[in-house]
């Protein structure tokens, strides 16, 4: 019987069935269902990692251990491990190792709509891309065997519209996988200069094989039709083509690196126009131009956004988007927002009440940056918040580090935020770093960590001391507060600002999704409200405006009882439910 | 060919119950025999933003999300909701509407107002426009957050799914504790469209 599934949760049973034993990942939107479930599986090893480096390293030593091996990210963190991964396209494998990279067009979730078929490219390594759930698990499956047969990591490319999008899947056997035998060989897997020559030799070789191979993959299909257009397309584009242009022939890619190049040249040769459909960059228009071949592609599409059936019907047809109907008068918008009862709230309100330079980083707490309360500066990836500090005072002196505040999640912290702190420390920094401890992982879903004490199973663990931690690298003055109680917090920041040196606040309260101890709703004594709109100008989704009264109003439903309007009102007009 | 694809958009604010929603009408449509394609939203807008996932069903169905103008129902959790995805809806198509109303941001904080009397602007332009108080109905059967079932049963009905198919997918998806409120929920959905003075069942 098909079963529905979201592409992550085929992945998983994909890496499942070809007797993977050993899966990491670094959680990140749209990649993390994806070792989520497979931990799920029983008899395996998975783990949360601290960073995507350290999982790819991970997978490395599982791979060489003889296992086959998972590694999960996404796009942007295949940045982070991008170091052992170009040189592990080196050193090959053992048991057989699948990298997947969960790209994000359009940017549901993501600082970044980077293209990473382009790793495929410099790293040199087989990428291939599955169009539906199905795919996603037999292409993961196919991607193990691969990976052994031509001695080399592998990268399964999805998008967030594969990830997120369920379809039917037929689920197969389980095979059981023998480790592999562990044999000592220098020569392939420590890369000093004079064995990672004759390794690049090897990767050429590999190549080769690899563009062989490609011509007569299973993976790669023509689904013959009008001779009059022909498209080239991959993943989910693949099935908008197929929705709005059934008649037409296409070329269907399942290996989007290498390309197979005379397939490529015999479909274009027998259609009249060439199309290539690639969401993001002219990654196989660009090659397919080297070679000679005419197409249509990024002359008429954006590199920019997600795809659509609209937006191709639009390009490629011509055709208007029908809209069904529409309200005269405009919708507002709806951003996402801090939910009721976070405690990065507090913080955020604090920091724009004393007009600070924030240095902002990736997590829930970037929606911080967002009005009404749009205290944040800036926001690059993943740690950067505490170098960027750091580089602001060295640009501008020391007088800046009084001013500024690096704004940091758990998470982040372990992440990739610990050196940058030994950066500070070291090259005698001023910074005051807010370490925001939710004690999760909390915007990708809540997922565990190191400093939580639970593994990604949910067994028991050593539970990091991030106060210990940061102490060890040097900071002398660190001190924890209440983010949700205001006065503390202002307290801590001016202390912090003024000394001289390097000092960390953490500011530590529990995710409000996953606490729900303060579960009781307050109310607005409207005899006391003087219209201020303090409490409004918080950003929380639990209290209202009514305009023709012109008092604020508390949501029952939506209320988590967190406090923070009362401690903002200057007419104590808060209360507890029921008192009024 | 695929003019026999029937496509659902559930739209609502990021925390409503869409998700589980969307799997129960796909999931139903699986028992039925149909392809079955689901879009859904995870990550960021997730945090209080406008959600919409999509359901596709039918012989054979290849791109996971709704084309502009072809929705044949849309399920909105939530009054602005509705209004902004509009578009979306077909001739003809219908659109379910629950009375909730959340304050976007840019309201909460006095910018500018939630639209008046939305779903009779709308119960003007489309004539098969289902108004009702889902989550008040979903509170009568013990829990506001069954309110997603509640929508599910009266949808479910409109487009011609037996009843016992969409008990089969409530029992299937939702968990143990919450089965029996839910499929009260489903219940009561399904029989609210009695009281609907718009004949809306699938011919």
């Amino acid at each position: 019987m098909k079963r529905l599934m979201i592409g992550n949760q085929a992945i998983a049973r994909g890496a499942y069935e070809a007797g993977v034993t050993v899966a990491t990942a670094y959680p990140g939107t749209p990649s993390t269902e994806i070792v989520d479930d497979f931990s799920k599986y029983q008899g395996v090893y998975a783990e949360w990692s601290p960073n995507e480096k350290v999982a790819l390293e991970v997978g490395f030593g599982a791979s060489l251990g003889g296992a086959r091996t998972l590694v999960a990210m996404k796009h942007v963190g295949v940045n982070v491990a991008a170091d052992p991964l170009y040189t592990l396209s080196y050193t090959g494998v053992n048991g057989g190792l699948v990298l997947i990279s969960a790209d994000d067009p359009g940017m549901h979730s993501s600082q970044n709509e980077q293209d990473n078929r382009g790793y495929g490219r410099f790293a040199k390594l087989l990428v291939i891309e599955p169009s539906d759930s199905q795919e996603a698990l037999d292409f993961t499956k196919e991607a193990f065997a691969l990976s052994e047969k031509f001695d080399s990591p592998v990268m399964l490319r999805v998008t967030t519209r594969l990830c997120h999008s369920q379809s039917l899947v037929q689920e197969g056997e389980i095979t059981k996988m023998p480790l592999k035998e562990y044999r000592k060989n220098e020569a392939k897997y420590v890369m000093l200069p004079g064995f990672a020559r004759l390794r690049h030799v090897e990767v050429e070789k590999r190549m080769a094989g690899l563009r062989e191979y490609v011509e007569t993959s299973p993976l790669n299909r023509i689904e013959w039709g009008d001779r009059k257009v022909g498209i080239i397309t991959s993943g989910v584009t693949y099935q908008y083509i197929k929705e709005i242009m059934p008649q037409v022939s296409v070329l269907k890619l399942g290996t989007v690196n290498p390309l197979p190049k005379q397939m490529i040249r015999e479909f274009a040769g027998q259609v009249e126009r060439l199309y290539v459909i690639e969401e993001l960059e002219p990654v196989i228009e660009e090659q397919l131009k080297a070679w000679g071949l005419e197409v249509i592609g990024k002359s008429i599409l954006p590199c920019t956004g997600e795809y659509s059936p609209e937006l191709l019907e639009e390009k490629l047809l011509n055709v208007e988007p029908a809209v069904g109907y529409q309200l005269a008068e405009p919708i507002p918008p709806r951003p996402p927002l801090l939910c009721p009862g976070c405690p990065h709230r507090g913080v955020f309100y604090v920091l724009k009440r004393k007009r600070l330079i924030v240095t902002g980083d990736i997590g829930c707490y970037t929606l911080g940056a967002l009005k009404p309360l749009a205290a944040m500066d800036s926001t690059l990836c993943m740690g950067a918040s505490i170098g960027t500090a750091l580089g602001m005072e060295k640009a501008r002196g020391p007088e800046m580090a009084r001013k500024t505040v690096a704004v940091i999640g758990d998470s982040t912290f372990i992440h990739s935020g610990i050196t940058p702190l030994i950066d500070t420390v070291y090259n005698q920094g001023n910074t005051t770093v807010l370490i925001l401890d939710n004690g999760t992982t909390a915007m990708t879903g809540h997922q565990d960590h190191p400093a939580t004490g639970h593994t990604i199973q949910k067994t028991e663990t050593a539970q990091l001391n991030l106060e210990g931690l940061v102490r060890a690298i040097g900071i002398k003055r660190v001190r924890q507060v209440d983010p949700l109680k205001i006065g503390e917090l202002e307290k801590a920041l001016d202390e912090e600002l003024a000394f001289e040196g390097p000092s960390v606040i953490l500011a530590r309260r529990p995710c409000a999704l996953i606490d729900k101890s303060t579960e009781t709703s307050l109310i607005i004594d409207e005899e006391k409200c003087k219209s201020c709109k303090l409490c409004v100008k918080l950003g929380c989704t639990g209290i209202y405006w009514l305009e023709d009264k012109k008092k604020a109003r508390i949501n029952p439903d939506l209320c988590r009882g967190c406090g923070l309007c009362a401690e903002v009102c200057k007419f104590d007009a808060v209360v507890e439910g029921g008192a009024v | 060919m695929i003019g026999s694809t029937t496509n659902i958009l559930i739209v609502g604010v990021g925390g409503q119950g869409t998700l589980l929603a969307s799997r129960v009408l796909a999931q139903a449509a699986v028992e039925l025999g149909h392809d079955v394609k689901v879009s859904e939203i995870h990550g960021m807008a997730q945090r209080g933003g406008s959600v919409v996932s999509q359901v596709r069903y039918g012989s054979k169905v290849f791109s996971p999300i709704i084309k502009m103008g072809e929705a044949d129902v849309i399920m909105a959790f939530e009054k602005l909701e509705a209004a902004r995805y509009l578009p979306f809806l077909s001739k003809n198509g219908l659109i379910v509407i629950n009375t909730e109303k959340i304050d976007p941001l840019p309201v909460m904080s006095g910018e500018t107002r939630y639209p008046e009397r939305l779903e009779e602007k709308i119960a003007e332009i489309i004539p098969k426009t289902a108004v009702l108080d889902a989550t008040s109905i979903a509170e009568e059967c013990g829990s506001p957050r069954a309110a997603n079932i509640v929508l599910v049963g009266l949808v479910g009905r409109a487009l011609g799914m037996p009843r016992e198919f969409l008990a089969e997918a409530v029992q299937f998806l939702v968990p143990e504790k919450a089965i029996e409120i839910n499929l009260k929920a489903l219940t009561e959905g399904w029989n609210y469209l009695d009281n609907l003075p718009i004949k809306i069942t699938r011919e």
